[in-house]
Order: structure tokens, then sequence, then C-alpha cells
């Protein structure tokens, strides 16, 4: 050791790192996010509760929601990713229809389901590579250009299929219908299956290469060019990761329903981008939550059933919709500080 | 020791008919800080990117150890050891100490996940070695929450953790409070001990001859100057220097 570090150890009592910065309170600091959307779905359950009472006490309106939320979720981890990283995407719907629709042509030509799902998942990376390629090598924005993306794919499913659906009756009985959408002790299976998604999506996140590059890049994308990162290619690749996540979606809604619709996938748009913000991914890239998202999804997924399960009628879903959207950004708001 | 890391001969940059720099001779010796000093467009910034290979000499030699580099580039600068520490310090805010630290070169295990114990003690070590030493701070804190001198900091660990043996510091204290730039002196002090070697450019002629061992004064792209600091002798000499260069019939300066 030299003298001038002895010495500066000598000033300052403590070293570096000390035992005051625990574990804890470390936990605590970087899921403040999900923490406080945690807070807003306990709240909202408890007014539905009170409002309420003996809807929100059996169990079945959690099963309803459990149904339909492995689709929000698989949608949701991965917009976090692109949130994070700078961009938004705005043609996962029309990714979820179109892949969905590869896996009912597979099934259609009695494909084995598990080719068909595989088929599906590639159609749907694909697909983003080809959104993300677009965006980030012809420096597109991606909120008009994945607008586009989003029209050009529908509207080449409506030509093509003449709007007519396709039933999977087949399915039924099949494997594949059972390992992914059957039910364990009273659960959807595939409530296990997007919780997976959504752990392996927040390890990916948090703890890997890729998910720290996607921070930095969207946090100060000149820094991470001038440290030698790929800013293009790790652009590209959440949108890949996005197209990934949709038509795992895709195939989920398919399988539930023995049918695919030639508009499958459209009412998740909205729900979506709201469940990442209201989870506590803010706006300007750089931090997102995957927790915080999947409790969003979770808290979106539950505004609906919730009103009209307590009794008012369906009109008022949208405004509680918004409501609480804008509620819990105000309560993020409050919560997180912008560092610049 | 010592020996010479890094030499520059003759190099010139021009721009058609216009050199921004004409025919500079210029080295840096392994453990030594090196004051680069030079009003506004003298040169001192097309210095600074040739040597981290962003713009290629117009003509001259780059050794490096001794050994002339042919096609000298970014990447040949880099296997070089040269980290340069832009102005704006270019850290991602809104992340950790570790994540700054470890941009691009994240150390990982298997299928490329990150190996969060050795990032964090590797940082720590890092932190120490060049003085990061507070009470408040640990690896996992975020750098937004760090004054400027702290940030210059985590830029001085990440250019150590990359192995480089020159770091040059573009205007590292402009901006910054007294007892900021102490600090930002005491990591080039730190790093200048464990045997790298510093280019400090700085407008502030005080604090570069404060912590330089050795001056290299640039006027209109050529060197104006080489002087150690017993050669020097007093920041007023060399302020004094720089007037004579601005002003020839002015003021009488140090003998170049």
């Amino acid at each position: 050791m030299n003298g001038i570090l002895e010495r500066m150890e000598g000033d300052v009592p403590a070293p570096a790192v000390q035992a005051g910065y625990s574990g804890r309170r470390r936990f605590l600091a970087d899921n403040r996010a999900a923490a406080g959307t945690l807070v807003v779905f306990v709240a909202m359950i408890s007014a539905f509760m009170v409002a309420s009472p003996d809807v929100f006490t059996s169990w079945e309106i959690y099963n309803s929601v459990l149904v339909t939320l492995p689709v929000a979720l698989c949608l949701t981890a991965p917009l976090v990713f692109i949130v994070t990283v700078g961009e938004i995407d705005l043609s996962f719907p029309a990714t979820m229809g179109f892949s969905a629709w590869v896996f009912a042509l597979l099934i259609q030509a009695g494909a084995n389901p598990f080719v068909a799902i595989a088929g599906a998942l590639g159609t749907g990376t694909l697909l983003g590579l080809a959104v993300g390629s677009l965006v980030v090598y012809a420096s597109l924005s991606s909120l008009i250009a994945t607008l586009g993306m989003n029209y050009m794919l529908r509207g080449l499913i409506l030509i093509v299929t003449q709007g007519k659906s396709i039933a999977l009756l087949d399915l039924r009985d099949s494997g594949a219908a059972r390992l992914f959408t059957g039910e364990v002790s009273g659960l959807p299976v595939q409530m296990l299956w997007s919780l997976g998604f959504v752990v392996f999506a927040g390890l990916l996140f948090n703890y890997h290469r890729f998910g720290a590059r996607v921070h930095v890049v969207g946090d100060n994308p000149d820094s991470a060019a001038q440290m030698g990162i790929n800013t293009r290619l790790v652009r590209v690749a959440t949108f890949a990761f996005m197209g990934l996540g949709a038509s795992l979606a895709g195939v989920f809604t398919t399988l539930v329903n023995f049918t695919w619709w030639p508009t499958t996938g459209d009412g998740y748009l909205l729900p979506a981008i709201a469940s990442v913000f209201v989870g506590g991914t803010p706006t300007w890239g750089g931090i997102g939550t995957i927790t915080g998202g999947a409790l969003g999804a979770l808290t979106v997924a539950f505004i609906q059933t919730g009103i009209v399960a307590s009794g008012l009628s369906g009109f008022y879903v949208q405004f509680f919709n918004g409501l609480i959207i804008i509620l819990a950004l105000l309560g993020h708001r409050w919560n997180q500080k912008r560092y610049r | 020791m010592s020996g010479r890391l890094i030499e520059l001969r003759n190099v010139t940059k021009s721009y058609g008919r216009v050199f921004a720099v004409g025919g500079i001779n210029l080295h840096v010796d392994r453990g030594e800080v090196v004051g680069l000093i030079g009003d506004n467009g003298a040169g001192k910034s097309t210095l600074i990117k040739i040597l981290a290979g962003a713009i290629p000499p117009t003509s001259g030699e780059i050794l490096v150890r001794g050994v002339p580099v042919a096609h000298w580039n970014a990447s040949r600068s880099r296997d070089a050891g040269i980290e340069t520490v832009f102005q704006d310090r270019a850290l991602a805010v809104q992340q950790s100490i570790v994540r700054n630290i470890f941009m691009g070169r994240e150390i990982t295990t298997w299928l490329g996940f990150l190996d969060v114990r050795k990032q964090r003690t590797e940082g720590e070590r890092l932190m120490r070695e060049i003085g990061f030493t507070s009470k408040v701070f640990a690896p996992d804190s975020i750098v937004g929450q760090l004054s400027g001198g702290e940030r210059q900091g985590v830029a001085l660990a990440r250019a150590i953790y990359n192995k480089a043996d020159l770091i040059v510091m573009d205007e590292p204290t402009t901006a910054l409070s007294l007892t900021e730039t102490e600090k930002v002196f005491r990591f080039v002090r730190a790093v200048r001990e464990g045997g790298r070697s510093i280019l400090f450019i700085g407008h502030n002629i005080h604090h570069v001859y404060d912590i330089a061992d050795r001056f290299v004064v640039i006027d209109r792209g050529r060197v104006a100057l080489q002087a150690t600091k017993a050669e020097v002798g007093s920041a007023e000499r060399l302020i004094a220097f720089m007037e004579h260069i601005a002003h020839p019939q002015g003021v009488a300066g140090v003998a170049a």
C-alpha cells in the first residue's frame, strides 16, 4: 500500500462499504417502484372488498382474473425492456395476432401442436426483429413506426383471411392444450407458465448482461457506445424479445379459446402499456421494474372485473380505469426521484 | 518504474490546408502526470481525439512503449491502454456505481449472467484504490446521487478497471467546487501512485500546476513549452509564459 491511500483511510474511519447499508435497505431501494405498485393494488382490492364484500371474499372472482392475466403478463414483462431501453412498441398486438395465426395455420395443416407453438414463437421473434430493425437502422421514431407496423400487419391478416376466424376444436384433447392451459388443483396452468416467463424476464433484466446493457443504453446511449456497447443491437434485441412475448400471449389466447380470431391481440394494446406505467417504470428510459410491471398487470386486470363485480354498471369501467392509472402515476412521481 | 509509455513524433492533423495540429512531439512516461495547457483553439481537443483514436493523424508517428503502431485507431488506442475520461463524464446517472464501472465489460458467470458478487467486491476494491472512501456511498449507490467530484471518481475507477495505463482527463475540474477539485486531485495522485500515467488537460493553470509533474504548453498547434515542475518553479511563471505567447510583445516569460 502506498502512503497516500493509507493517509486517506486514516482520515475516514469507515471503509467504502459499510454494514449500515444493509441487504434489507438495498432490497427496498431496488424495489421501491414495485413496492409502490403493491400498495396501489392492495388499496384497490381493499376498496373493492369494502364496496362489495360478498364478491371479493369468494375465490371465483380471483379465478376469473387468473385466466386473462397470463396473456397480459407475457406482454407486460418484455414491454418493460422496451420502455427501459428508451423506446415504445405499439405493434405487439398485431405481432400477437400474426404469430397466433401461424400457430392456427400449422395446427390446421395437421402439425404437431408443439411444432406449431415453436413456429409461432419463431414468427413472433422474427417480426419483433423486423420491427426493431426498421426502427433502429432506419432511425425512425418507434412511436410512429410501430404504430404503422401494427396497422400493416393487422391489415395483412385481414386481407388474407378475409376476416374469417379459424376453429381449432381438435386442440381440445391435445396434450399441448392440457400442458399449457389445463388446470392444476383449480389453478389455470397458463398462470404458472406466464409466471415462469415473468421470472425469466426478471432474471434477464436484473442479473444478465443483456439487462444491464438495456439499462445503460436507455440511460445514456452515448456513454454506452463509448464503452464499446453495440447500442443498436441492444435496441433491436429488446424488440425481438417483445415479439417473443407477444407470440407467447397469442398462443395462450388461442389455446384457451380453441379458436383464432383475426382480431386476436387487439384489445391488449392499451392495458399492457398502462400496466407498465402503473407498475412504476418511468417513461424516460434507463430504469424499469419487471416485478412492478407484473403487479401493474394484475392491477389493470382487476379494475374491469372488480368494477363490474362490485355491482356498478359497465359504463363505470373506463372512468375507473383512468382514475387508477392517474393515481398510480401520481404515487410513483412522489415515490421516485429522477436523476440527471 | 519509469519508461516511455506513449510518444507522439511530429504528429500533424490538417483539415484541407488548415493545420489543427502542426507537428507535435509529446511523450508520457509511466507513473507520471503530465499537464497539457493551451488556450482555446490551441489544438488540445484535436490532440486528445488523436490519442483516443477518434480521428487519425495526417502524418507523424505514434509509439507505444517504444514501438511504432501503424494504422492508429480507437481500438488500437484502447489496446495500448489509453482511456479518455471526457468532460461530460459519460456516466449513466440512473444506474449504480457498479453498473457504470462495468459498463460494456460486465463480469459474467454462465450464459452471460452477471457475477453480482464479484462485480461488487471488484467495484469496492477499485473505489478504494482511487481513494473513493465515503460513509454514505456503497457500490450500489446511484451515480445521480453523487457530487461532480465523486462522479469523476467513478469515471476514473472505470478507466482503471479497463486496465488503462494512460488516463486522459479532459478538463476534469471544470465546474467543480474547491473540495470536489481536491477530491479529483486525490484520485489523480492515487492513480499515479499505482504506477499509471495521467494526461491532465485543464484551463485553470493553478489546478494543472498543482497536480502535474511536467507541463506541455501548446499554442496554435505546436508545442510552445515542455518543462518539469522544477524548471517552471511556480504557477505564476507558467501564467506569465502563457501571457507571453498570447501577447509576445507584452510580459517577458520563461524561455521555451
